[in-house]
């Protein structure tokens, strides 16, 4: 489910790989999603609700095009439930923490760390502090200092940015960072992936039911 | 950490997966769930495990060493608990796609369904004929049976309820399945394949019950239309174990609502005055953590759980023998296939129960290549010696490079049926190959749970955001 990708014109490269976010609960991550994939906002969402994933595709040049399958938690990391199909095959992660709650950075260096020792070692890792909006008004509010935080990220290997899922800031630019860094030469070339695309893979999806059961030839009662 | 509310429509206790199936189902219908388990895990039963939580389980080690190590890195390894494979077109791969579920695990076929005949040095292992022109060629009966055989599998073909002109002068529904075998001349051997390796009767009890012949005659046709879905076998099986069958229905829960706790124990379980269940307390907990946790309260007007919750409330009905085994080779007289269900029908090996063999392998990223991992199981029939009981089973293996062999395992059966206090309880997974048996128990739970049948078609359609491409 994770790297897949398929050849179309000729030189053109297309990769899928499968991105998840990790965070303190309220942080911000469905929010950057839905503005990501959807350009949209809502003030008063509720917790996560309803989305299995959703998917992004990003243009990085007229060759080449990356879609991102995008993971949310479903809540399951708030009471530090979450199963381990989650991070499965994951490629890449966004660890989002809130730039007004300093405990929700602590909380996204966990998951880094976490991140660091059981994914695999290839997996690029994105620090977003969310919420830039609320600081650009009321600039007290800010409890994480830039300067650390970008300190910390370039100490542990991780691609850094400042985003609002509400004003839209840097959350595309966050997305075509991780596109840029992630291995779709090499995705490219393992070809197709997942469901029915490896060796005696089968596509459920398509359930058709075998009309009666399959009698042999010559079938005669005698 | 955030507030438990103060109240859910219902509490699920353990995920297994006929809990964390109802917990989904249940979720998307607009139901408020709150699903908890006193392990660290997802699965409870139905867990695949790396290969150190093995050795560590079983305690197959002496202390100090790290046998585990010379099999690669722990985490590659995912072994099922559970035996059992998937029906490519049976009840749970219908739940699964009625549900979505199949975005989150992806599914590879099995490649052989096997029988063996005769024991001892005359044992043959040959593959289950599933259609008429492979009864032809099977090297499993002689030349005038193998006609018999195409014969009666053509029949079941054929088979059509509505129409009597294909019952060849039988009523289903009243006869028994031996008097149907005695139509087609069957012999032993042949009934033994058919209602052992096909309609996949775990015993001889299905025989001479009358109108037991409709049942059967189904579950053969279920096995040869899931044959004929993808072609190796009728059996499917998910890529990382059978674990990660219950995550995937957990996380359709959570994503409709559900809450979901691990490392929870049950403090006390409340009743109303008239003895129905009204609530819940109980306290998250990690194994790191050193303070008391975090205890709370909440009310509920209906629990549903697995048997561990609730032993007093449970009986035991049978006791399952389980060897777990690791091999570096596939299994002999299957074609060199990375997986297999081998069937050994009771009365070839003089027993009452049938002994399975389920092996997987590297296909299905449950363990490094090169490795095989079989399961060995059947039910006791006797009080001591029991690797004698599977020894038939294990002698089919070869050279096995790690064998894990607990004691019998009990299969619990809840004593009531839930109504009078709302304190619904599933049943152990029993000792069948497949899910048909976990998905009626779903479907008895839900019944009696929610006072209607359960119907899982068109919940897809109803569901509000799933994914967009
Ligand atoms: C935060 C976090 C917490 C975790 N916690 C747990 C835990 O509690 N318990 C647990 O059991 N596990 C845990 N894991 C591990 C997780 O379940 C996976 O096992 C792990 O992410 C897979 O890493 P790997 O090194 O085994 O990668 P591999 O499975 O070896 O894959 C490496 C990469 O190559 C790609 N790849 C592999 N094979 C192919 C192929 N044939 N074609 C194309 N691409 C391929 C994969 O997509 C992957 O990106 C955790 C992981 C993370 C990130
Ligand atoms: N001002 C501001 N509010 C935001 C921003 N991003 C998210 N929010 C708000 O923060 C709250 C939580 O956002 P979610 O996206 O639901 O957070 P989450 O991390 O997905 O939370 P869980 O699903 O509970 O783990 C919501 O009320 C959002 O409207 C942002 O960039 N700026
Ligand atoms: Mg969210």
């Amino acid at each position: 489910m994770a790297a897949r990708s398929q050849q179309g014109r000729p030189g053109a490269r297309f990769a899928q790989f499968k991105l998840v976010l990790l965070g303190e609960s309220a942080v911000g991550k469905s929010s950057l999603v839905l503005r990501f994939v959807k350009d949209q906002f809502d003030d008063y969402r509720e917790s996560t609700i309803g989305a299995a994933f959703l998917t992004q595709t990003i243009a990085l040049d007229e060759q080449t095009t990356v879609k991102f399958e995008i993971w949310d938690t479903a809540g399951q990391e708030r009471y530090k439930s979450l199963a381990p199909m989650y991070y499965r095959n994951a490629n890449c992660a966004v660890v989002v923490y809130d730039i007004t709650q300093a405990s929700s950075l602590d909380k996204a260096k966990s998951w880094v760390k976490e991140l660091q020792r059981q994914a695999n070692e290839n997996i690029i890792i994105a620090l977003a502090g969310n919420k830039a909006d609320l600081v650009a008004e009321q600039p007290d509010k800010r409890a994480v200092q830039t300067a650390d935080a970008q300190a910390y990220a370039r100490e542990s290997n991780l691609l850094f940015f400042e985003t609002s899922a509400k004003t839209a800031e840097n959350v595309k630019e966050l997305f075509t960072e991780i596109a840029k860094k992630l291995p779709i030469e090499q995705a490219s070339q393992r070809g197709m992936r997942g469901a029915a695309g490896r060796p005696g893979g089968v596509d459920l999806g398509n359930r058709q039911e075998a009309g009666g059961a399959a009698g042999g030839p010559g079938g005669c009662n005698c | 950490m955030d507030e438990i509310a103060p109240e859910y429509d219902v509490v699920v206790l353990g995920t297994g997966l006929t809990e964390c199936i109802l917990s989904g189902v249940l979720s998307v219908k607009g139901k408020k769930v709150l699903h908890m388990d006193r392990n660290d895990h997802y699965g409870g039963e139905a867990a695949s495990v790396n290969l150190e939580t093995l050795f560590r389980k079983y305690n197959n080690f002496t202390a100090g060493t790290e046998p585990w190590k010379k099999y690669g890195r722990a985490n590659d390894w995912n072994i099922d608990l559970v035996p059992k494979l998937l029906m490519s077109n049976g009840e749970l791969t219908n739940i699964l796609v009625s549900t979505d579920v199949t975005r989150y695990i992806e599914f590879k076929q099995v490649a052989g369904s096997y029988v063996q005949v005769g024991s001892g040095a005359r044992a043959t292992v040959a593959k289950v004929p599933s259609d008429a022109g492979e009864a032809l060629r099977s090297p499993l009966m002689g030349i005038f049976e193998k006609r018999r055989a195409r014969n009666f599998l053509s029949w079941v073909a054929a088979f059509d309820e509505a129409n009597p002109s294909t019952h060849n002068g039988m009523n289903l529904s009243q006869t028994s399945m031996k008097l149907v075998y005695d139509k087609f001349g069957l012999e032993a051997t042949t009934r033994d394949f058919i209602g052992h390796s096909m309609a996949l009767y775990p015993t001889d009890a299905y025989l001479d019950k009358r109108g037991m012949a409709k049942d059967c005659v189904e579950r053969i046709r279920l096995y040869v239309n899931s044959m004929a879905r993808y072609g190796k076998s009728p059996y499917i099986y998910p890529l990382y174990g059978l674990g990660e069958l219950p995550q995937g229905f957990a996380r359709l829960s959570a994503i409709y609502g559900g809450t979901y706790m691990l490392n929870t124990t049950v403090d006390e379980i409340h009743y109303d005055p008239s003895g129905k269940v009204s609530g819940i307390s109980a306290t998250m907990k990690e194994r790191s953590e050193t303070g008391p946790g975090m205890t709370f309260t909440t009310k509920c007007p209906k629990i549903i759980a697995d048997p561990s919750y609730f032993p007093d409330r449970c009986q035991v009905v049978g006791h399952m023998l389980k060897a777990i085994c690791i091999l570096n080779h596939p299994i002999d007289f299957t074609n060199n296939s990375d997986s297999v269900q081998l069937i050994i029908p009771q009365s070839q090996v003089g027993r009452h129960h049938d002994i399975y063999i389920a092996c997987v392998s590297s296909a299905h990223n449950v363990c490094p290549k090169g490795y095989y991992i079989a399961i060995v199981s059947t039910i006791a029939e006797t009080s001591a010696n029991h690797h004698l009981e599977l020894a038939p089973g294990l002698e089919r293996l070869g050279r096995v490079e790690e064998k894990f062999m607990g004691p019998p395992i009990p299969l619990y059966a809840p004593k009531g049926d839930g109504r009078a206090d709302n304190v619904f309880i599933s049943k152990s997974y029993d000792a069948e190959s497949h899910f048909e048996t976990t998905t009626d128990d779903v479907r008895d739970l839900y019944m009696r749970a929610e006072g209607e049948a359960l119907r899982v078609e068109g919940l897809k359609e109803g569901q509000t955001i799933v994914a967009e491409e």
